[in-house]
């Protein structure tokens, strides 16, 4: 039933909603100031970063070889061609140990050499005159006798030519480089190599079954040590993914967020009684611890990390000592607040009773505040523990610091990942704690934010 | 109630299940209270035998490592601020103050621990804005009355959750490596953090609004849009802008420390001249970071005041 209105009945309307209809114009009129003043900030905030410059100049193309480098790693043998007779060469520290033998590596009856980089769709045939490499269903034959590399035949858009050098990428299975004197692979496998047992354990290679019943029942490896203490031994000290120092700095890093969080509410618990207004026995007094509440919170977490891991040296100490200073103004502030927003009546009571200056906060206040103290020094933990990852990479100690090491180094990425899951794992298990403490709380906190909104 | 006369065994027995239970909570409290003293003090050695320098050994040198703060000359302070030449340069970094100008026109500069605490302060604000634009929507998609599809919540509750919780030092270390160092990577590191860290908060506000406008406009026909563009929105706006500007004190606390690990600004000259020691220019740096954060916490406190009241300062459950 559709029925259009009349101009009087729409008027109507109008005037009886003035508020609606009839506001003022910079009201109706703020909205879209705002949006413009946005939209002008983010102009000149694209000419103060000068963004479209530095989009220009950077490697999207690096993204997704960082993220693969995160879950996989790769094997780079070397086959020298000018020397009488071609051997396989692993860089030092190589992920296969010391006596590398893939089945991937084949010398052929003809004396050639075939490495499969991803089955035999993905490979590449040589020996010291000739190289075919065979990847999307084409074989692209080299001939390597004219003192360079040439291609013979069409060149596919995945091989590029250089110079000296041709270079057939193969997405993220690896890719093959050939020169005339010598052939380099990449191979690239999904997973983390060696998590386990690194190439100088005697466990290395050996397949889990195998490692359970040496542990087990096996011959002592090492005369003196059981095979446990062995392999427990070889798993912390894994000089590849380091899982010892790894697990320490984790560690240093929720200390640091305990501690300081901890110490920070020991320290503002009582000042803060002499900050809140309804409390303090002095107006001075709280206006003074109020201001020293706002200077602690100001100086910055980070000049106070700077300005410790100068004093202590760095270390979780420092990290500490920074997140005590920084909590003694938030939870001091956040302390009084709530003793400023406490009913009345309770200490008005007990205050009747005769009782004395220390028993009335202990009876008619903390009943009420102790509550939300907990609920807060349990939040500021939990974002502390958080915020301790970053304050560590300026050197206060803990995981921040290695992974901030290991990135700036930019080759080791899987450990960089390694590192993250743990402190996501730390972050999450810390965020379900503190939240089911702050449950078991919330009952009591929900009578005392029904009393605040009763009070307006 | 008709119990006039007390027997005195009743009330014997009650005052000691009273008695009992009492202990017994006093019990767990100094349970609790031990438990916690004990961990204090073990963290405590521990954070102390992991430190390159020992708590106690260092303590008497607290005083030495402050007289390198105290310059010989407090006026250089004030020159370090603003770029002033100072009579003391002796052509080194310590007191090389007017290198640091930064002409705009003519003889006219701005000094340059001003535009280092601008580059900081947009960073901080750019990233809150990238933050707030993603998180509003997701957090629609997120709230459980808004979005009935549970599959689809629970994947941005998740993904927010993610980028919550990933440490943003290392998207800063990542998107360095592709942007080149510098304050890009910080904002990108930064503002993905607050598209979690605002969109939590947003959600939690969108599932506790009132339903009846929404229901309003359902009966007449609205779609989804139109429900969460007249319903919602004008419920949710003032707490969403609330939390938002305290996003950006929060966000200008972490630029800061970005700085100091590459992502420009001021933190990196911070931490600079402290580890070398340059007690002048330290102080100038700290005296104008305190008055940036005490002034943006001031002003964000007002504004939010302005706004959503004195619900703004209350404690949340």
């Amino acid at each position: 039933m559709a029925t259009t209105m009349t101009v009087d009945e729409v008027k109507a309307i109008e005037d009886r909603h003035p508020q609606i209809f009839q506001r003022p114009a910079y009201k109706r009129f703020w909205p879209l100031l705002l949006i413009a003043g946005t939209v002008l900030y983010l102009a000149y905030a694209l000419w103060f970063f000068s963004l479209p410059q530095v989009l220009r100049e950077s490697h999207w193309e690096r993204l997704p070889l960082f993220l693969s480098q995160w879950i996989s790693y790769d094997l780079q043998p070397e086959f020298r061609l000018d020397q009488p007779e071609i051997t396989p060469k692993y860089p030092r520290f190589s992920a296969l140990g010391e006596n590398p033998n893939p089945d991937w590596v084949t010398k052929n009856p003809d004396s050639t050499f075939t490495v499969r980089i991803d089955g035999d769709a993905k490979s590449v045939t040589f020996d010291k005159t000739r190289a075919a490499i065979t990847a999307n269903g084409v074989t692209v034959p080299i001939s390597l006798t004219s003192g360079k590399p040439v291609v013979a035949g069409p060149v596919p858009d995945w091989v590029t030519v250089h110079d000296d050098e041709i270079v057939a990428k193969m997405g993220f299975a690896g890719e093959v480089r050939v020169t005339v004197d010598r052939v380099k692979v990449r191979k690239r496998f999904l997973g983390w190599a060696n998590f386990v047992f690194d190439t100088r354990s005697p466990f290395f290679g050996k397949p889990a079954g195998e490692v359970i019943s040496l542990i087990l029942s096996g011959p002592e490896l090492q005369p003196g040590t059981s095979n446990l203490a062995l392999a427990a031994d070889n798993i912390w000290n894994n000089a590849q993914w380091q899982h010892g120092d790894v697990w320490t700095k984790l560690l240093q890093t929720i200390v640091m967020a305990f501690l300081g969080t901890l110490l920070g509410g020991i320290v503002a618990f009582p000042l803060a009684f002499f900050a809140a207004r309804n409390i303090t026995p002095s107006g001075v007094l709280s206006q003074v611890l109020k201001r020293f509440f706002d200077f602690m919170r100001s100086v910055d977490m980070l000049i106070w990390a700077l300005f410790f891991t100068r004093a202590f040296g760095p270390g979780p100490l420092a990290g500490s000592a920074a997140i005590f200073f920084t909590e003694i103004g938030t939870l001091g502030k956040t302390y009084s607040e709530a003793l400023e927003n406490i009913d009345d009546k309770p200490r008005e009571g007990v205050l009747s009773t005769g009782a004395n200056g220390i028993l009335v906060q202990r009876y008619g206040v903390l009943p009420e505040v102790v509550p939300v103290f907990i609920s807060q020094t349990l939040y500021q933990w939990e974002s502390n523990t958080r915020g301790a990852t970053i304050i560590g990479a300026v050197g206060a100690g803990g995981i921040g610091l290695k992974l901030w090491e290991a990135m700036r180094t930019n080759s080791n990425w899987a450990n960089v990942f390694y590192m993250v899951l743990l402190t996501l794992l730390v972050v999450f298990i810390f965020d379900n704690i503190s939240n089911f403490l702050r449950r078991r709380l919330s009952r009591t906190l929900h009578d005392y934010n029904r009393l605040q909104a009763e009070r307006g | 109630m008709t119990s006039a006369t007390l027997h005195s065994d009743a009330t014997r027995q009650q005052a000691d299940a009273w008695r009992r239970q009492t202990s017994l909570r006093r019990f767990y409290t100094a349970l609790g209270v031990g438990l916690l003293l004990v961990a204090m003090f073990a963290t405590m050695w521990f954070a102390d035998e992991a430190n390159a320098g020992h708590f106690f050994d260092r303590l008497p040198h607290i005083l030495d490592f402050l007289s390198w703060l105290v310059p010989k000359d407090w006026n250089d302070v004030w020159r370090a601020l603003f770029d002033i030449a100072s009579p003391n340069d002796k052509g080194t970094q310590e007191f090389n103050f007017p290198l640091g100008r930064v002409y705009v026109w003519g003889g006219f500069y701005i000094p340059e621990y001003f535009e280092l605490m601008l580059t900081t302060v947009n960073v901080a604000l750019v990233s809150t804005f990238i933050g707030f634009v993603f998180a509003v929507p997701f957090s629609f998609i997120a709230a459980r009355n808004l979005t009935p599809n549970p599959i689809l919540r629970l994947v941005v509750k998740r993904f927010m959750e993610l980028l919550r919780a990933f440490p943003e030092i290392v998207i800063a270390g990542l998107f360095a490596a592709i942007v080149s160092i510098g304050p890009v990577a910080a904002i990108i590191a930064i503002g993905l953090h607050s598209i979690g860290a605002l969109g939590k908060l947003f959600y939690e506000i969108n599932e506790n609004i009132d339903m009846r406008p929404e229901e309003g406009l359902r009966a007449v026909g609205a779609n989804w849009f139109e429900r969460v563009r007249f319903a919602d929105l004008p419920q949710v706006l003032p707490n969403f802008m609330s939390y938002t500007l305290l996003r950006i004190e929060i966000n200008v606390r972490i630029s800061t420390i970005m700085g100091a690990v590459g992502g420009g600004g001021i933190g990196e000259e911070l931490k600079l001249s402290i580890s070398r020691g340059f007690g002048a220019k330290t102080l100038a740096l700290v005296l104008l970071l305190f008055i940036t954060i005490f002034l943006v916490d001031q002003f964000s406190a007002w504004l939010r005041r302005k706004l959503v009241g004195e619900q703004a300062f209350l404690m949340s459950a």
